[in-house]
């Protein structure tokens, strides 16, 4: 049998998500039996490929590579799920949603705090740092998500039982006490 | 004076005065006339009148609305034992050169003159707009040499008040407001509870976009509310009376508390009326601009100062009302037919309109209509009639397309239905309601979803925030209905939003959240390929949504 | 009085007139999810999470502010009812800003337990948020807008049980939130006793005291409720000396 392609992917999130899926432990050695990890912010690996089982998302959409990368996620995989509360509502990461213009909010953070290192602002046309959105997107506002799993992070078992289910063809059902947002 | 021999006194007085005059000089001082400059007219008529010294022979009135309002200032020239004569676009030139003219030569004016055979006015029938254009709302004299108030000697003096609510129930006449519940079985209701604090209140809380039914009912004929109140008290055993007027209609207010005034001073409201036991007072009470003031149970914690929010029915206002009393709140226009009904009969009455809608109903006519203004007409007629005979077809020479019927509550008639009859039920029937009379004509230019939208924003910014569906609903569909619009939503929001419909539609609190569905769900009936061409692919969805929905952000955090 | 009996999702119940179908409901064991209603303190039927179907009315209805009556036949958990359950939750979640990683109430919030119990999992949809400032005016407590649910249980716990009516809601619809002393700082209420009744009804995060982190927080929530029925116990020990 051919092991599945599954990739995980780290859009704008504290990467607290694959930190709880590397809480799987020794489970994640069966795992390794079963799928091959075709692209991961813990492997070596540049351009997210093509044919990919199931990816799970990681993280709200903050910034134009966020939004890049989740389209092509969602032309290269079959199942893409919302991989935790940023990519399930937005969560911390859309915090700043309220407050209105990231211009203000990158001026204060890199230019005007007490804390700043060089003053300067950013310059997203040099290609180094991206471009943020004007409002920090949950993926299903972007893509088609096919399954959700929340969490803060989701814990090691929600997603065992999540990727479980995703494995065998099945949409996980998590039970209500494991599908709490938080 | 306190009985009706001093009634029928000051009638005869009034009339033999207004006799002795030649002409009367009608000039329409209602407010769409006044924004078009009706007082510069007046002043200009007046003015030459008196150049020409014809003061004793001529009177000039400054009336209630005469209907034809996209047409003002109006001025009607009334001469004895001659044909009435009106004019419309009147500015202080032409009045002057109808005084020349007309008022001192009797040569009407060629230019500017209007058919009263018009269908505009011949297809209307008029119970409650009876004395508008008629007479002068600040003199209650004008009011009775017009018959006013005898309906109310009469029932008071001769009649139980039994026998007031009966001709009521058999008159077939239903609430004005919108819901169309009979008015007999309300008034029937208050009269059996039990209590010594019962009161009955006027809702002048009109607040449908476009309307504006019952501003000019207590604008230019305010005594009529007032005896309508006073039968509806004596036929219930109220006491006292509320009439709540929103503070958007101060000159509204102003009249009606003249009225109070001037009836308290002839004894027509007060102690001892008619030298019976019957007491009837009224106060106003002002609003402050919240559209679901309008709903019973909102408006009477408004009038008892909290903050106007629906609560939960039941008990009904007939059962705990005002200060845990049994009230009891009808509509302006529902009151305003009373006297009428009182004085020609319940059998009069119930010869107008259809089996189930008896009577009349006035609208506000607005939209893409050559004419445009206050109409009263019998229920039954069609929306043809209305929209090609009195509305005088669409502007323009363009297409009709849809009418909206019943404001932010009810929905839109497209051009397949344009022979219904305009009804209760047969509106109904097209998902639509009567409403309070809003009735707005859309041409082939307007586009549905937007005016879902429109309709959608303003339920949102009227929601009270009560209830969850109601202001989280009205907030997220006009969201979805922005993103329809602006060309940014899928074919997944489109279900969401019938989705949201629904819910609110069936879960809200009040009649606000429960309507505020309804322009979109008959925008989504009988023009859905408009929405569905307006739904775009996700992905561009998405990268619309990423641009703009930022930027509203921004705007609405500014 | 004679007691009246129904039929709630398929058992039998025996109640007494005036009670709730909510009420009743609860004895026999079925819970009928709702945010605003609280024992102790009057009905306002505004958060519509409660609605049930009963036989014979054309629109569902509130079940907390739903008499009982004889021969009632009470559907509480239907497909229909479920359905726009969770989408009322969704809009919950899409009005306000619900981070519960980083809120006091963190797994003691009763808006969270609701929803994964109801089963949302995300929110449909998430418009532009309102940009609501906290209150921090007060020196022992905290009001955050932005996760106030609107459900009013501090209001009629305050004015009721406490007899101070400090709160009360300003703003219509979308912007309508708790105003202390009709719209002065918290702080500088001066009918606030500072009881923190308040705060020990709210479902959510929206009041908390201060000092308290993320999940720390520890409600009472039954505090009004054992006041009210102590209060009750009490009167009627007055009665009958």
């Amino acid at each position: 049998m051919s092991k599945a392609r599954v990739a995980t992917v780290w859009l704008a999130g504290c990467s607290g998500c694959h930190m709880s899926f590397l809480d799987l432990d020794e489970w994640l050695i069966e795992l390794s039996q079963l799928v091959d990890l075709v692209y991961s912010p813990i492997a070596d690996v540049k351009a997210f490929p093509e044919n990919v089982d199931v990816t799970l998302v990681e993280g709200a959409v903050a910034n134009t590579d966020n939004l890049e990368l989740l389209k092509e996620v969602r032309e290269r995989s079959k199942v893409v799920v919302a991989f935790g509360d940023c990519a399930v509502h937005g969560n911390t990461s859309a915090m700043r949603n309220p407050l209105g213009d990231p211009g203000e909010l990158v001026a204060e953070a890199y230019r005007d705090a007490v804390t700043k290192l060089h003053g300067e602002l950013p310059n997203p046309e040099n290609g180094v740092v991206p471009a943020l959105l004007p409002r920090v997107l949950p993926a299903h506002e972007v893509v088609h998500i096919d399954a959700f799993l929340p969490g803060c992070p989701p814990s090691a078992e929600r997603i065992r039982i999540a990727v479980e289910a995703l494995l065998a063809g099945e949409s996980p059902e998590l039970a209500p006490e494991l599908r709490r947002f938080g | 004076m306190s009985n009706g021999v001093d009634l029928f006194d000051l009638s005869q007085k009034e009339r033999e005065a207004q006799a002795a005059y030649r002409r009367h000089v009608l000039c329409c001082g209602s407010t769409a006339c006044l924004s078009g400059g009706a007082q510069a007219t007046q002043d200009a008529i007046e003015a030459e009148i008196k150049e020409r010294g014809l003061e004793q022979d001529v009177r000039v009135v400054a009336t209630g609305c005469m209907g034809l309002c996209s047409r003002g200032p109006l001025v009607k020239v009334r001469t004895r034992g001659e044909d009435d004569v009106l004019y419309a676009d009147v500015d202080a030139d032409a009045g002057r050169r109808i005084v020349d003219e007309h008022v001192a030569d009797g040569q009407p004016v060629a230019d500017g003159q209007l058919s009263l055979q018009h269908p505009f006015f011949a297809r209307q029938e008029r119970v409650v707009l009876e004395n508008m254009g008629e007479i002068d709302p600040n003199r209650i004299e004008e009011y009775i040499a017009r018959g006013g108030y005898r309906a109310l000697r009469d029932a008071v003096t001769t009649m139980t008040p039994a026998g007031v609510i009966e001709v009521v129930q058999r008159s077939g006449l239903r609430g004005r407001g919108g819901g169309g519940y009979p008015a007999g079985t309300k008034w029937g209701l208050l009269a059996k509870a039990q209590s010594d604090h019962k009161t009955v209140i006027a809702n002048g809380d009109e607040g449908d976009p476009g309307a504006y039914m019952d501003r000019t009912v207590m604008e230019d004929d305010p005594h009529r509310v007032l005896e309508g109140m006073a039968l509806a008290a004596y036929a219930t055993g109220a006491k006292h009376g509320y009439i709540y007027v929103r503070a958007e209609y101060p000159v509204a207010v102003r009249r009606l508390e003249q009225a109070i005034r001037q009836a308290k001073r002839h004894k027509l409201l007060g102690k001892g009326l008619f030298g019976t036991e019957f007491e009837f007072n009224v106060e106003i009470r002002i609003g402050a601009g919240a559209f679901v003031c309008g709903e019973e149970t909102a408006l009477m914690a408004s009038i008892m100062g909290q903050r106007g929010t629906p609560v939960l029915r039941p008990p009904y206002p007939t059962e705990r009302g005002l200060w845990g009393e049994p009230s009891m709140i009808n509509n302006v226009e529902t009151l305003a037919n009373v006297p009428t009904i009182l004085r020609r009969g319940a059998e009069w009455f119930a010869s107008i309109g259809t089996d189930t809608s008896r009577g009349t109903k006035v609208f506000a006519l607005a939209g893409k209509l050559e004419n445009t203004g206050l109409i009263e007409v019998p229920m039954g007629i069609t929306l043809r009639e209305i929209v090609e005979e009195i509305g005088g077809g669409v502007a323009g020479g363009k297409a009709f397309k849809a009418a909206q019927t019943g404001g932010p509550s009810g929905g839109c008639i497209p051009i397949k239905h344009i022979d219904t009859s305009m009804d209760y039920d047969s509106l109904l029937a097209l998902g639509s309601i009567m409403g309070s009379g809003g009735l707005i004509v859309m041409d082939e230019d307007v586009a549905m979803p937007e005016v879902a939208r429109f309709f959608m924003r303003f339920c949102m910014d009227e929601s009270c925030g009560k209830c969850l569906p109601c202001r989280a609903g009205t907030f997220e569909m006009y969201e979805l209905l922005d993103a329809i619009c602006e060309g940014r939503a899928t074919a997944a929001n489109l279900a969401r939003l019938e989705t949201l419909c629904d819910v609110v539609r069936t879960d809200s609190l009040c009649g606000l959240g429960q309507t505020a569905p309804n322009p979109v769900l008959s925008t989504l009936h009988y023009f859905r390929d408009e929405y569905e061409a307006r739904v775009v692919p996700d992905t561009v969805a998405a990268a619309v949504a990423a641009d703009a929905g930022g930027a509203s952000a921004h705007e609405r955090s500014a | 009085m004679p007691g009246v009996s129904l039929r709630i999702d398929d058992n039998e119940v025996d109640a007494s007139p005036g009670e709730s179908v909510m009420q009743a409901a609860v004895r026999v064991g079925v819970k009928v999810p709702g945010l605003c209603q609280m024992d102790g303190v009057s009905v306002v039927g505004a958060c519509r999470l409660c609605m049930v179907e009963v036989a014979g009315t054309p629109r569902p209805r509130p079940a907390c502010a739903t008499p009982v009556a004889e021969a009632m036949d009470v559907h509480t958990d239907t497909e229909q009812l479920r359905e726009h359950r969770k989408v009322l939750l969704e809009m919950l979640f899409a009005e306000g800003q619900h981070v519960c990683a980083v809120c006091v109430a963190n797994g003691a919030c009763e808006l969270q337990t609701l929803a994964a119990q109801v089963g949302v999992d995300h929110a449909n949809f998430t418009p532009p948020p309102s940009r609501l400032t906290m209150d921090l005016s007060h020196p022992r407590f905290g009001y955050d807008p932005s996760r106030c649910v609107l459900c009013t249980r501090c209001v009629r716990a305050c004015a009721e049980v406490e007899g101070a009516f400090t709160w009360g809601v300003a703003g219509r619809g979308r912007e309508a939130h708790l105003v202390a002393d009709l719209g002065r700082p918290w702080g500088e209420a001066e009918s606030c006793t500072s009881c923190g009744k308040c705060v020990s009804v709210c479902p959510t995060g929206a009041m908390f005291e201060k000092g308290t982190s993320v999940g720390q927080r520890r409600v009472k929530r039954a505090l009004v409720s054992t006041l009210t029925s102590r209060r009750e116990r009490e009167s009627a020990r007055e009665v009958l000396k």
